[in-house]
């Protein structure tokens, strides 16, 4: 029984380390290339900084990867402001087609982004829309929506209504009573329907490739465009900038929200 | 601190209709008990007094006015929920404060009010803890300083102490009684406690699948329920059938009893009811009872349960089973299977409806 056990959780062990090693090696070796010599990842290694350097004086990285942080900041506040006032009124009233409309929610997850980007391109060119950072912000408010309204769903699952009620009984308004006692109760769900919604933007290549115009582009639009033309490091530099960054935002999030428990 | 008068108020769910034509009031600084059975509708009353449920029938008057159109946040109500609904994201003092806060008052004024509170209900040692850190006693008293700490009209409380143990219960019991004597606020109080409801109540209101059965003081409906129901919901009764004549009722054992003063004109089918601790059991059939005044059957002791200071024996009379309770004040001389009489007075029998 020990044996068994001890073996299993040995095997546990390695497995979870190759996770750890598929996920994070090649991210490892990214930035490491960042700062090697050879453009053409060839060692033995020669340390510099040059690639920085050059992305420094690279405008149309530096200007579409801002793009990309400015949209996935506004995708993440708008969407995640309608989608936690769109959870709350499902979970409070009932109406025809609520069920309907909650199941509804689901299949834009499932559609192939590039499905979603041809329709969003034809509907915003017929309808005026047109293309731009305007296009993709409001696509990708788009397509953020149903992750925030399912993860904050899921939240208010668990909240118990009698707290509301409570709070009414008390004197609080509608407002007061969202604000003091359903809102950080939920905020764990709140939390990690943003954290969607940035991810969502933030990775966002197909939607925005549809929606992106030459001067108008996003960093996962413009990096594709540079290896087209032919791979350069400072493309490892931007991105080695750009994890540091994330893991850096999703470390602070995570010291300041515990998702398992609640307190 | 308000009257509240509930008039013909009905209510469905659906097809289901959950409250029927309910009029009942509470008058101002009283302690009513709602008792009934569970789905009998309590808490739908309690939830329309507080407006979380609107009546499609009838009216709710709180101090005389009618509150159909005051939303629940404007009725001055104070309501305790069956799990407390303790804010957890908030201290024990936060959780007090939160009436006041919502209403704009800030400062001193609100931490006095709110100590003040926490005394009431003896937890002011502990303003500075987390929910989550509280025992199920303490809870639900900070669910009650909460509510009272507004200086609500009505006071609502929804089966605040079914959670507790026996021991803690009685105690809260007891608390809870002072605290509304001291706050003098009128107090609406579920449970499916029938105890609860006599020791701790002044004045009971029986539901019964969405209706009022009985309404009146404790000892009016223990002495005299009007219903089968309300007699064996409350308290323990002995059912007694037969046909009414001349003062007299004729069982269907032939046996003939005297009727009370109040039925001395009753004609026809009547049922009755007897308390067990009214009932005199004598051994061996020896009783020289005057028959015009006392009602006497006999039967074999079945079943004795002894609890201490009372004892009470299942008496089989005629096939019909008779419980009484005996204090046990000298020689236990009734034994099981033997022949006893058990005899009563004439006016401790119940007429029902
Ligand atoms: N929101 C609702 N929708 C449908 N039916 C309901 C609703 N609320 C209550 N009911 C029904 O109304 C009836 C009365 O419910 P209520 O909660 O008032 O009972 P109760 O007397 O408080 O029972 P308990 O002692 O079990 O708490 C029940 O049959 C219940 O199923
Ligand atoms: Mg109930």
């Amino acid at each position: 029984m020990m044996r068994s056990s001890s073996l299993l959780s040995g095997l546990g062990r390695v497995y979870i380390g190759l996770v750890l090693v598929f996920l994070y090696l090649p991210l490892v070796i990214m930035a490491a290339m960042s700062f090697n010599a050879s453009p053409f990842y060839q060692l033995p290694f020669e340390g510099t900084t040059s690639w920085y350097a050059a992305l420094a004086s690279n405008e149309g990285l530096i200007a579409s990867t801002l793009n990309s942080l400015q949209i996935a900041v506004l995708t993440t506040l708008i969407a995640t402001t309608l989608g936690t006032a769109a959870s709350l009124a499902l979970f409070r009233s009932d109406f025809r087609g609520k069920r309907a409309l909650q199941a509804l929610l689901f299949p834009p997850i499932a559609i192939p982004w590039l499905i979603s980007g041809t329709a969003m391109l034809i509907f915003f060119f017929g309808t005026g829309i047109g293309r731009g950072l305007h296009a993709i912000l409001l696509g990708h408010v788009a397509l953020a929506l149903p992750y925030v309204i399912i993860v904050v769903s899921a939240r208010l699952q668990t909240f118990p209504r009698e707290l509301e009620d409570a709070a009414a009984s008390l004197g609080a308004s509608r407002w007061q009573t969202t604000r003091k006692v359903t809102l950080p109760a939920i905020a764990p769900g709140i939390v990690a329907g943003a954290l969607f919604a940035f991810a969502v933007s933030f990775d966002q290549f197909v939607v925005s490739y549809f929606l992106a115009t030459p001067g108008q582009t996003t960093l996962p639009v413009e990096i594709y465009a540079a290896i087209r033309k032919g791979f350069t490091p400072e493309i490892n530099a931007v991105s080695t900038i750009v994890i540091l960054f994330s893991m850096g935002l999703m470390l602070i999030v995570s010291r300041f929200f515990r998702f398992a428990g609640d307190r | 601190m308000a009257r509240v008068d509930v008039k013909n108020v009905s209510l469905s769910f659906g097809a289901y209709r959950a409250l029927n034509d309910v009029s009942i009031s509470f008058a101002d600084g009283g302690f009513y008990a709602l008792l009934g059975p569970s789905g009998s509708g309590k808490t739908t009353l309690l939830r329309m007094i507080a407006g979380f449920e609107y009546p499609d029938e009838g009216s709710i008057l709180i101090g005389g006015e009618a509150v159909e159109s005051v939303p629940v946040d404007k009725r001055r109500i104070g309501m305790v929920f069956q799990n407390y609904a303790i804010f957890p994201n908030m201290s024990v003092a936060e959780n007090v404060a939160f009436g006041l806060r919502v209403r704009g008052e800030k400062g001193a004024g609100v931490e006095k009010a709110v100590s003040d509170a926490l005394d009431l209900v003896q937890l002011g040692h502990l303003a500075k803890r987390r929910p989550h850190q509280l025992s199920g006693g303490q809870r639900q008293r900070v669910a009650l300083a909460r509510a009272i700490v507004t200086k609500p009209r009505v006071l609502l409380l929804d089966e605040p102490l079914s959670a507790l143990d026996k021991g803690l219960r009685k105690d809260m019991q007891i608390e809870l009684k002072r605290i509304q004597r001291e706050v003098g606020v009128t107090t609406i109080f579920v449970t499916h406690d029938q105890d609860e409801a006599l020791s701790i109540s002044d004045r009971i209101g029986i539901l019964k699948d969405g209706a009022i059965v009985q309404e009146g003081a404790p000892e009016e409906i223990y002495d005299r329920p009007r219903s089968e129901f309300a007699a064996t919901f409350l308290g323990e009764a002995n059912i007694i059938e037969g046909t009414a004549e001349g003062g007299r009722l004729t069982l269907e054992n032939g046996v003939s009893i005297p009727l009370p003063q109040e039925a001395a004109r009753s004609s026809g089918h009547l049922r009755c009811a007897i308390r067990p601790e009214r009932v005199h059991v004598v051994p061996g059939g020896l009783a020289s009872v005057n028959l015009s005044q006392a009602g006497t059957l006999t039967g074999i002791v079945r079943h004795k349960l002894f609890s201490g200071s009372l004892s009470t024996y299942s008496i089989d009379c005629d096939g019909r089973q008779f419980q009484a309770i005996v204090p046990r004040t000298g020689e236990d001389d009734i034994r099981m299977g033997s022949p006893v009489e058990v005899t009563w007075k004439k006016e401790d029998l119940i007429i029902l409806a």
